[in-house]
């Protein structure tokens, strides 16, 4: 074969190789909101193409699980989560990478070795005080205990550190407080960082399975993972349909997300893998 | 500089109360539940000394859910490297449409856990599943995937691998791009072929990405919980329960505190040995 041939062939595996990377990842999500529109009969039928779509799967979904409700909590929780993580991480972030003070190193240190907690450590103490503070079955419960958060730090401090000084220097001139030149001139130009923190800490809590399983044991509080997650176990025998309907409802929020903002999150990883 | 002493620590004071009250503390409470018998109603804690450390060297089901997350962790890694390898050389050759592959492999990963178990929980199914059914058409009878204990572990492993594996294509494609080109030039000037090349220069020069991966996936087994919850349930005849699913049980079904906790410093040890062993092992290769 000429050298011409060899590299076309060489260019038809590669691009062979990536489409079937592609088929793999994409084809279940796609399998599983078909199975949410086909009819029942049909759910468990190899085509591709629903001969007829239809909502039934969703409306016996709706009927078993007060999906809205558990929506709200899956956004009062993960909201929640990112909110506290972005005010209190930017705060200590800032003061870590512009400011003096005693004990800075020992701070920082002290966070790098939290990030190597895995959270099966603490989740017997963590469900123990939220016993101990009234909190089951509250949004404080769900929220509080898990929005202690390294990565928001280190991604912070990062991107505060290429701020010029110049900025800083001047709005103090003026009179402005730390607090003040962080939130009205730091924060703002961070907009990257902001949205990297935001991105990845809204994903933890909203996928989440096994926080919620301890603290929300009332069906009103809990979060849809977990409601999803429940309403598959109790013997949906069959219920395929369903089961693919709330699934897909479970992923839809954050797949939206990562189709507007697939720079960040895979900048997160980028972050959260290469400097942690 | 001087001038901003108070306000610093006025800035990390919240900050500092969220990780007293929710991080270290639980630690030293953790460890403190160890030497006790608690089923955290009682009002009395009686202090127990070593027992529930005792107890945990006897435990057969400690040890088989232990060696079930070994047994995990051993099938997802090579499965994970060498297909996050393959995808991500191929994704760095001059190719259209990066952005969009990349984007696809990536996509389980920002996906809960739930979805993702219930997903291949059913697409894995012995009598409705997908996969199955395309076997038959090859004459291969029904694979009870879920529901054996040769193929539970497997299973699961497999299907955590599906999930992170667009996770382990970035970090090895990042990799891959700092490989200095005139190393390839040398060795093209020098007559190696494209095999040569990637044995001789990229897979040693991808020594750290690989060690992150293996720290990595090796953390996240251990830590794996959602899918032998969903897809399993731990069966059967216990064959898949992981070690969190154990500390679970024994928390939250039969009330023991202070043996979960116990577990669970155990685990947490485990987690950190098996990251510093790795570190040092995977190092000491970069240096032939």
């Amino acid at each position: 074969m000429t050298a011409k041939g060899w590299s076309a062939l060489r260019k038809i595996t590669l691009y062979l190789i990536l489409t079937a990377g592609a088929v793999l990842f994409i084809f279940p999500f796609y399998w599983m909101v078909l199975a949410s529109v086909k009819t029942p009969k049909e759910v468990f039928e190899l085509n591709l193409i629903p001969s007829k779509v239809t909502e039934a799967s969703y409306a016996y979904m709706f009927e078993r699980i007060p999906v809205w409700e558990s929506l709200l909590n899956s956004f009062v929780f993960a909201g929640g989560v990112t909110l506290i993580t972005l005010v209190f991480t930017s705060m200590a972030g800032y003061a870590l990478a512009r400011l003096e003070f005693r004990g800075r190193n020992l701070l920082f240190s002290t966070v790098l070795l939290t990030m190597m907690i895995p959270f099966q450590l603490l989740m017997i103490p963590l469900y123990i005080i939220v016993v101990k503070l009234g909190w089951l079955n509250t949004y404080a419960g769900l929220v509080m205990p898990v929005s202690v958060n390294a990565l928001g730090i280190f991604i912070f401090r990062q991107f505060f550190l290429t701020i010029p000084q110049d900025l800083i220097d001047a709005a103090r001139m003026d009179g402005a407080g730390e607090l003040r030149i962080l939130f009205r001139i730091v924060l703002p130009l961070s907009k990257p960082a902001a949205v990297t923190v935001t991105i990845f800490t809204f994903m933890g809590p909203w996928n989440d399975l096994l926080w919620p399983l301890l603290v929300a044991r009332d069906q009103e509080m809990m979060p849809l993972a977990q409601a999803a997650t429940l309403f598959g176990l109790e013997g949906q025998g069959g219920q395929w349909g369903s089961i693919m309907a709330v699934t897909t409802i479970l992923a839809l929020p954050v797949v939206l997300l990562y189709l507007f903002f697939q720079r960040y999150f895979i900048e997160s990883v980028g972050s959260s893998g290469m400097k942690g | 500089m001087k001038r901003s002493h108070k306000s610093a620590y006025l800035l990390i004071l919240p900050y500092l109360l969220f990780l007293s009250v929710f991080m270290l503390y639980p630690v030293l409470f953790s460890v403190w539940l160890t030497f006790h018998d608690w089923n955290i109603i009682s009002p009395d804690i009686p202090f127990v000394g070593l027992e529930n450390y005792q107890r945990l060297i006897g435990d057969e089901l400690f040890f088989k859910s232990l060696w079930n997350t070994l047994r995990f962790i051993l099938v997802n890694i090579p499965i994970q490297i060498t297909l996050a390898l393959l995808l991500a050389v191929a994704l760095n050759q001059p190719i259209k449409g990066r952005g969009f592959f990349r984007g696809a492999y990536f996509l389980p990963v920002v996906t809960s856990g739930v979805v993702i178990s219930f997903l291949w929980a059913w697409m894995l199914s012995t009598d409705d599943g997908i996969i199955n059914e395309l076997l038959g058409f090859f004459g291969i009878a029904p694979v009870p995937w879920l529901t054996s204990e040769t193929w539970a572990i497997p299973s699961l492993a497999w299907v955590a691998a599906w999930k992170n594996l667009g996770y382990y294509v970035v970090i090895f494609l990042a990799g891959l791009q700092g490989i200095p080109k005139n190393l390839y030039e040398a060795a093209r000037i020098d007559g190696a072929g494209s095999l040569q090349q990637f044995f001789r220069i990229t897979l040693p020069m991808l020594n750290p990405a690989m060690l992150l991966v293996v720290i990595l996936s090796t953390i996240n087994g251990f830590q794996l919980f959602t899918e032998p919850f969903i897809m399993t349930g731990g069966g059967p005849a216990n064959s898949s329960l992981s070690v969190v699913m154990y500390i679970y049980k024994n928390a939250f079904q039969n009330l023991d505190m202070g043996y979960a906790a116990t577990i669970g410093l155990v685990l947490a040890f485990m987690i950190l040995a098996a990251s510093l062993i790795q570190k040092k092992f995977l190092e000491r290769d970069t240096y032939y």
